[in-house]
């Protein structure tokens, strides 16, 4: 009894202490000032001046054409400046999510690292003052007049991280990307349907498609991802991009406004229809995408990274296309641009690192996306792959989305929590676990609570 | 551990060193009870590496549990709100649902079976190829969980080996992605840990049954017992202390688990898998929640200090 006694007031004691030593808060308490990290220092272009300097750079280009692209583009740059050599970190998107904070908050951190678009990361970086502001380099580079607003948009944060698409610019992005509708040629020729372009077309011809014995739309959601995306396209052609780039900005709206349960019930019409593949929760998307490769489904719902294995698979059959609202004749989709490339503030060599993110984004550097099967942000001005083919609706639909405004940012960017809610919410959806109404009402009390945090 | 501590000089550290010694060198120890600083070097580079790894660690947890941080930037003092938190979410309050449903699977349904098997093997113990089949049964806790669960996910796949021998069989109807389904989910990944703990537990059961001694059993035969009543009365009271152990050991392995989950669903379908360890974990990587995180992995290392405690319970005293 009394030992039991002793050990708990040395355990008390040894937890005052410890308590006593490590006495601040995580992260200091006070709020660091980001107004700090914003260098007054006048910004040049010259690489040569700095002397011999090792460059580390976190990205995420692991996939086969991107990766080549990379690769290429950092030998380039290291051949034009010999006095710098470039540390490549090269993680896929999940494993960059998850070790990207601890890199930045180290002491050492990297000098360029590639930043997801919207609250989650961009925000909460911005929010701890590790990201550096590059509106100099913007124009010292002429970022602010190569690429689209739109794009830039996407990359700008107020300094405190509250607000996005306004402020201060924290990078600028290589590749574009759409999420659209992959289809099959071959299959709707045969069945006598036209390549649709709106929701209503779409949905018309799904029960076309099962009548036939097909699988209308290959669908795998285990990964929990493509659920967002599957969402992101219907809500987009439904809502319209202003509707739903206010809600994902949090400028205003509600999730449970009416064009987003319609999106739901749209999408639990067809699981429950049997227009998508049965038992999706549990079918990779690789498998999914197999099968429509395998010709064994019409549709199948993707962003345009899968171009290279698409075009690989199906060939000369494959079509892609983004859906817009009915009765409209441009398309309004879930995309944007690759992840931003961001300078931390911790970087000892600024000017090296912006003139390796201009090098490696520029209107050359684009040239090697387009001959490595990629999409850049800003496609050459002659590049115009035939008509007709995967290439070349790619090409056509970016283009007809960029001219429109019709990009709709994903929706995971909305709240930090927002990619676990939506992609759980979306596969409880589909299992017709959730009705579209309290589907929604969770993605609502989700952004809600954020919203009235900030 | 918890052994009572009796006599005239029990209850400060020199009463119990002074004691310790007593038995051997009785008269240097009536040398005036002087705290004897000498045998604190000897627990100090366990105790130190203890502290630098394991107790600074977990008190920073604690300490994180009271703010709420995005792990990046300023972080705010809100006292016992995560912990509120943890009871008002429904998610996290299922995720320790989810734990105790694990806790059938990984614990209770593999002990029962290994006793069950215990029962059947001990009699056998002399046969040849015995050490063999011990081996295999042991194999699942010597494979590398990563591996393990990546060749579960195989199995349990819409073309799998569970649904091809269900097709085998005519219940096609049957067959389902497992992994996949809201309804079989968590079972299925229990499931992986009912083959993980089976062999583990087995071991541990037949080394016990090695330990009865031999006289105890002829002499149940020659009062005339069955196989059932030798089990109950002779095999099964000897194996407290590894039943104890073995509880400990699978309980824990339940309650802390992350990489089954981590590998075979992510917590899904929607959120019917997810545990308090993985929830840890995506909150303090993912979402940027690490004060919730740090709750979380508070509360859950308090629960298995308690569950291991009252499992500690029917350990025989003299194993104790």
């Amino acid at each position: 009894m009394r030992r039991s006694q002793q050990l708990a007031g040395s355990l008390a004691l040894a937890c005052a202490l410890a308590l006593a030593t490590t006495a601040c808060a995580p992260g200091g308490s006070t709020t660091s000032d980001p107004a700090a990290s914003s260098t007054a220092a006048p910004v040049s272009k010259d690489v040569a001046a700095a002397g011999d300097v090792t460059l580390t750079v976190w990205d995420q280009n692991t996939d086969g054409g991107i990766d080549d692209a990379q690769a290429k583009l950092n030998a380039a740059f290291e051949a034009k400046y010999p006095n710098v050599k470039i540390t490549r970190v090269s993680r896929s998107f999940a494993d960059l999510k998850t070790t990207l904070k601890l890199a930045l908050t180290s002491k050492t951190p990297p000098d360029v690292v590639q930043a997801n678009q919207g609250y989650p990361d961009m925000g909460s970086f911005v929010s701890g003052g590790l990201l550096r502001p590059e509106d100099d380099y913007a124009k010292l580079y002429g970022w602010d007049g190569y690429y689209p607003k739109q794009l830039l948009d996407l990359n700008r944060f107020t300094p405190d991280g509250k607000d996005w698409q306004s402020g201060n610019l924290y990078g600028v992005s290589q590749t574009g990307e759409i999420v659209g509708v992959y289809y099959n040629r071959k299959v709707l020729s045969d069945l006598g349907i036209a390549a649709p372009k709106t929701i209503g077309e779409f949905e018309a011809s799904l029960p076309k498609i099962k009548a036939s014995g097909l699988l209308p739309i290959a669908y795998g959601d285990v990964e929990k991802s493509p659920g967002i995306h599957i969402y992101g396209i219907t809500q987009a052609a439904v809502a319209g991009s202003q509707a739903v780039e206010d809600l994902v900005t949090a400028k205003s709206g509600a999730w449970t406004d009416a064009p987003s349960v319609t999106a739901a019930q749209k999408i639990q019409g067809w699981a429950q229809q049997g227009y998508l593949t049965q038992g999706a929760n549990g079918i990779s998307r690789d498998d999914a995408l197999a099968d429509f490769d395998a010709g064994k489904a019409a549709y199948h719902i993707d962003g345009t990274w899968q171009l290279a294995t698409v075009s690989k698979g199906l060939g000369a059959d494959a079509g892609f296309l983004a859906l817009g609202p009915d009765g409209s004749s441009t398309p309004v989709t879930t995309g944007g641009e690759g992840l931003a490339w961001a300078i931390t503030t911790g970087s000892k060599h600024p000017d090296v690192a912006a003139a390796y993110i201009d090098f490696i984004t520029n209107a050359e550097a684009a040239q090697v996306l387009v001959d490595t099967g990629n999409l850049p942000a800003v496609p050459p001005a002659d590049w115009a792959p035939k008509s007709g083919t995967l290439e070349g609706d790619v090409a056509e639909q970016w283009k007809a989305v960029g001219a429109s405004s019709g990009l709709v940012p994903y929706l995971d960017y909305a709240t930090p929590t927002f990619y676990d809610t939506m992609s759980a919410g979306v596969q409880q959806l589909t299992a017709g676990k959730l009705t579209p109404e309290e589907f929604t009402a969770q993605l609502q009390k989700d952004y809600g609570s954020f919203v009235s945090s900030r | 551990m918890a052994t009572q501590v009796t006599g005239p000089q029990a209850g400060g550290p020199q009463g119990r060193l002074g004691r310790a010694r007593a038995g051997r060198t009785s008269g240097r120890s009536r040398q005036g009870g002087r705290p004897q600083y000498k045998a604190y070097l000897y627990i100090a580079p366990a105790f130190v590496l203890f502290a630098v790894f394991l107790g600074v660690p977990a008190l920073q947890t604690a300490q994180y549990s009271l703010y709420r941080w995005n792990g990046l930037g300023a972080s705010t003092w809100v006292g016992l709100q995560n912990y509120a938190d943890l009871v008002r979410d429904a998610t996290l309050r299922s995720s320790f649902g989810h734990a105790a449903v694990l806790v059938l699977f990984y614990s209770a349904v593999p002990v029962l079976l290994a006793l069950v098997l215990t029962a059947l093997i001990s009699r056998g113990a002399g046969l040849p190829g015995m050490s063999v089949f011990r081996t295999l049964l042991f194999l699942p806790q010597v494979v590398a969980s990563v591996v393990v669960a990546t060749t579960w996910v195989a199995i349990y796949s819409p073309d799998g080996l569970s649904n091809q021998l269900l097709r085998l069989v005519g219940l096609g109807s049957l067959t389902r992605a497992w992994l996949g389904d809201f309804g079989t989910a968590l079972p299925a990944v229990g499931l992986i840990g009912t083959w993980l703990g089976t062999g583990l537990c087995l071991v541990l059961f037949l080394s016990g049954v090695a330990n009865i001694a031999p006289e105890l059993l002829e002499a149940a035969r020659m009062d005339g017992a069955g196989a059932v009543a030798e089990f109950t009365s002779i095999v099964l009271p000897a194996l407290r202390g590894q039943i104890a152990v073995a509880l400990t050991l699978t309980v824990v392995a339940a309650l802390k688990t992350f990489d089954l989950v981590y590998i075979t669903t992510r917590g899904g379908p929607g959120t019917s898998t997810t545990l308090p360890a993985f929830e840890a974990y995506n909150r303090a990587f993912n979402t940027g929640q690490v004060g919730s995180a740090a709750s979380v992995a508070v509360v859950l290392t308090a629960l298995i200090l308690v569950v291991t405690a009252l499992i500690q319970r029917i350990q025989p005293d003299e194993v104790a």
